[in-house]
């Protein structure tokens, strides 16, 4: 077992040095710092050093990576460290929508068009989890019961990914909901178990525990169709027997995180053309696969124009339900 | 019975020669990452991470726990030494190890503190095996308003509590409630006070603050008075390290109570420096020698130091089964859990009986191997206190320069830990209190959100924290501690009527 898979990681990693000549543009000369822009431990701490690890494990650049964490303000610290850093090749940014969404609603010091849009290199997805015991058994239930105005959603952070969607489900749900913001998915996820909210929207890899643990269940996946066939979490359930919410009369059709990586402004066009091929080298791992795989995330890669479309229209559905929460700052 | 039979089958993992290796390598490291400037446990055991993951989980943990005790150890001896606290929870300790250092003890006032440091991480470890299961069903029960209601009784127990006076007290917490209010607001996602700053978007970090206020504002003082600038001539004996260890049974009821405060702050989630400041706080009011504490009191050394290490034990039994870390370094721990490929929460307990126990066991193993280390370095330590002040004051700059930059590589920190250096310095003439400015930078962030969720929670109405039996209890103690000593004030005038009524009267509307 053990020698199967070391051979395997010896031929894979002969092919990546092998398609590496071609593109050797421009290449750093010096030690490189990941950003991440959250603290240890968080998601956006982990793909940072996921990434890390592959990069030193292959060899894919001479130079150290260090990982840096700044994930003071929601993560605005390491953005307008990324915005003070214009023209240095040698920090990449690691964050989620943040970088966007952030900066509509409230009076931080950054733009993402301060930075250099690398890739978005995974997607985080969304669940309506309620506690183990509740009687509601569909999306369906949970909305009629929460017409009573007295339910309180639980979301990491105010105005963020969390609260949009939450708000979302207002609307599209007609009924309201009490959201109380904590500093964490994880903490979120702990208020739930121990009954003081009525449901949360956390991403996979921040319930899968508790799940598990059966303190609380999925309802639905905010997700045009049900999740990739996986290991079952519990006895009788994995992630594809999570109905999703459309198919249950909570008309969400889809709502991801990405996970993003950037570098800051004013870096040349093949300094950014290294690091988008950098990151496609990573994607095609082996521990790659095991790192999307275990954090129950969908693994995408958008860059480019790709990538520019999807921020356009995430800041447009973003900018819309903040306008009508009167969140905007001018 | 089961969990004996489950501790032994971890002791079983624990006491095997590679194990017992990799702890005294990770206890080394945590004591030298402790004591050297700037780093602390958080960015030693992140450092250590990437080492980890070829290894199997439970001998990564053992390393990083290990890492761990060592650099709580190791964060004790500059808070004695050189009254600069490396990490929040033994600021306490600073009260009256650095006058008790100062005064020519310090190999006593180290190895009181490693003792009862011990002690305390023990008792921790021993609730942890018995209670592992209801504890996990304890810190469950804990929603923002039971939150609220313990820091709310750590601030409690440090108003008025004697020593400064009480409206300096006040006003030294309101400060650092301001300073905690620095940055982007978890409830409302707004930035506040940043004074035109981008940078403090961040907010204030706290080892920003302690090492300006208490490094370079004591250097200040220091270096205006003559007196501390002498070298101390410290005996170097290892038969005084005994002799206090020795000495420390005497001190028993300081011991439990300060152990069993350490606990109940660790498995409900208030943590070690909520726990060290109410150990201090409530052994300052209830030790009949209250009022030589802060000049060097072997008990006020003992409180602090036992709470932090119960709570900082007891505090990883949350972390395990419910994913809640307790500390930063914690956070960086259950990092690591993931990347195992361990997902914390109650199924923990259940799926990876190896990895849990095999933990459990090298706590108690780990702390031994830690406190027997640790205290045979103590006359090293304690050497250090003859270096003359010419030379271990440039020293302490550094110390506190290269601390604040590597917090986050910024200089905008150095700057900021200057400056703090001023306020340390202005708060020692002005007879203001350090201790509630800290308390209420580190925690008072945490008790506004606490404060404002269960406020949403309830749509305002402050009858929430009054709810359950939990949060009244909490509540109502909170409330007693603040009024005890002006109802002792008041008995006192009762007993000797007329004169000092007016200004029992002024105190009042003070500590209401």
């Amino acid at each position: 077992m053990r020698g199967t898979s070391l051979f395997l990681l010896s031929v894979s990693a002969a092919a990546l040095a092998g398609s590496a000549p071609a593109c050797a543009a421009w290449q750093p000369q010096k030690p490189i710092e990941f950003v991440a822009t959250a603290g240890p431990g968080g998601g956006t701490d982990n793909i940072a050093r996921a990434v890390q690890n592959i990069i030193t494990k292959y060899k894919l650049t001479e130079q150290p990576i260090v990982v840096v964490n700044k994930g003071g303000g929601s993560g605005a610290e390491g953005y307008v460290y990324g915005k003070a850093s214009a023209g240095d090749p040698y920090k990449v940014i690691f964050g989620t929508s943040n970088a966007w969404q952030q900066p509509l609603v409230s009076k931080v010091a950054f733009n993402y068009t301060d930075l250099t849009p690398i890739a978005a290199m995974a997607q985080d997805e969304f669940l309506l989890w309620v506690k183990q015991d509740a009687p509601y058994k569909t999306a369906g239930d949970y909305l009629k019961a929460a017409a009573s105005g007295e339910f309180k959603m639980g979301g990491a952070q105010s105005k963020d990914t969390d609260e949009v969607l939450t708000r979302m489900i207002e609307k599209v749900g007609h009924v309201k909901l009490t959201y109380i913001p904590f500093k964490s998915g994880a903490e979120t996820a702990v208020q739930l178990a121990g009954g003081h909210l009525d449901s949360h929207v956390n991403n996979p890899s921040e319930s899968i525990g508790q799940w598990r643990g059966g303190t609380q269940r999925p309802l639905c996946v905010f997700s045009p169709k049900r999740l990739p066939q996986g290991a079952k979490v519990t006895l009788s359930e994995g992630w594809s027997d999570v109905p999703t919410c459309a198919e249950q009369g909570l008309d969400i059709k889809q709502y991801e995180q990405p996970r993003t990586v950037w570098l800051p402004g004013k870096v040349t066009p093949e300094q950014a053309a290294y690091y988008v091929d950098l990151m496609k080298k990573v994607q095609a791992t082996p521990e790659w696969k095991d790192y999307i795989e275990k954090s129950s995330q969908i693994d995408t890669f958008l860059t480019g124009a790709d990538f520019d479309k999807f921020i356009k229209e995430d800041l447009e559905h973003v900018k819309q339900v903040a306008s009508e929460q009167g969140w905007l700052v001018k | 019975m089961d969990n004996l039979s489950e501790l032994f089958h971890g002791f079983t993992i624990a006491v095997t020669v590679p194990h017992l290796a990799l702890m005294a390598v990770g206890v080394l490291l945590g004591i030298l990452v402790g004591v050297l400037p700037g780093l602390g446990a958080p960015n030693g055991v992140s450092l250590l991470l990437p080492l980890t993951f070829g290894m199997q989980p439970v001998s990564a943990i053992i390393l990083l726990s290990s890492m761990y005790w060592g650099a709580l150890f190791g964060g004790s001896v500059t808070s004695i030494l050189f009254n600069i606290p490396g990490e929040p929870s033994s600021v306490a300790t600073t009260f009256d190890g650095y006058p008790m250092a100062r005064d020519g003890r310090p190999t006593t006032a180290l190895a009181t503190a490693f003792g009862s440091a011990a002690f305390g991480a023990l008792v921790g470890v021993i609730l942890i095996t018995f209670l592992a299961s209801w504890v996990a069903q304890v810190a469950l029960a804990f929603g923002p308003a039971e939150y609220f209601a313990v820091y709310f009784l750590a601030f409690a127990s440090f108003v008025g509590m004697g020593g400064a006076a009480p409206v300096k007290t006040v006003v030294a917490l309101a400060i650092g409630f301001a300073i905690a209010a620095i940055g982007i607001d978890t409830v409302s996602g707004s930035v506040r006070l940043t004074m035109g700053v981008d940078e403090l978007v961040k907010g204030v970090n706290f080892v920003v603050a302690v090492m300006g206020l208490f490094g370079i504002g004591e250097l200040l003082v220091a270096v205006e008075e003559e007196f501390h600038a002498r070298a101390v001539s410290s005996k170097i004996e290892w038969r005084e390290v005994f002799r206090t260890v020795g000495r420390l049974p005497r001190h028993s009821v300081a011991l439990l109570r300060s152990a069993a405060i350490g606990c109940w702050m660790g498995i409900t989630p208030g943590g070690p420096t909520a726990a060290s400041f109410m150990s201090y706080g409530i052994a300052r009011r209830f030790s009949r020698r209250g009022r030589y504490f802060g000049t060097g009191e072997v008990e006020g050394i003992i409180s602090p130091e036992t709470a932090d290490h119960a709570a900082g034990t007891s505090a990883l039994l949350p972390m395990l089964s419910l994913g809640i870390p307790g500390s930063a370094t914690a956070a960086v721990m259950m990092g690591g859990l993931m990347i195992w490929g361990l997902n914390p929460g109650p199924m923990l307990f259940v799926d990876q009986k190896d990895f849990v126990w095999g933990l459990i066991a090298s706590m108690y193993v780990g702390n031994i191997v830690a406190v027997a280390l640790v205290l045979l370095t103590v006359p090293v330590f304690a050497a250090l206190m003859r270096i003359p002040f010419v030379i271990i004051a440039p020293l302490i700059v550094i110390i506190c320069v290269v601390g604040a930059y590597s917090v986050s590589n910024s200089y905008l920190d150095v700057v900021m830990m200057l400056g703090f250096g001023i306020v340390g310095y202005l708060f020692k003439k002005l007879f203001y209190p350090l201790a509630p400015l800290v308390l209420a930078i580190v925690i008072g962030d945490k008790a506004e959100d606490a404060f404002r969720q269960s406020m949403l929670m309830s749509r305002g109405s402050l009858g929430i924290f009054f709810a359950n039996k939990l949060v009244t209890c909490l509540v109502v103690a909170g409330i007693a501690l603040l009024l005890l000593p002006l109802v002792l004030q008041l008995a006192r005038v009762w007993r000797k009527p007329a004169s000092p009524n007016v200004e029992t009267q002024s105190q009042e509307k003070v500590v209401i």
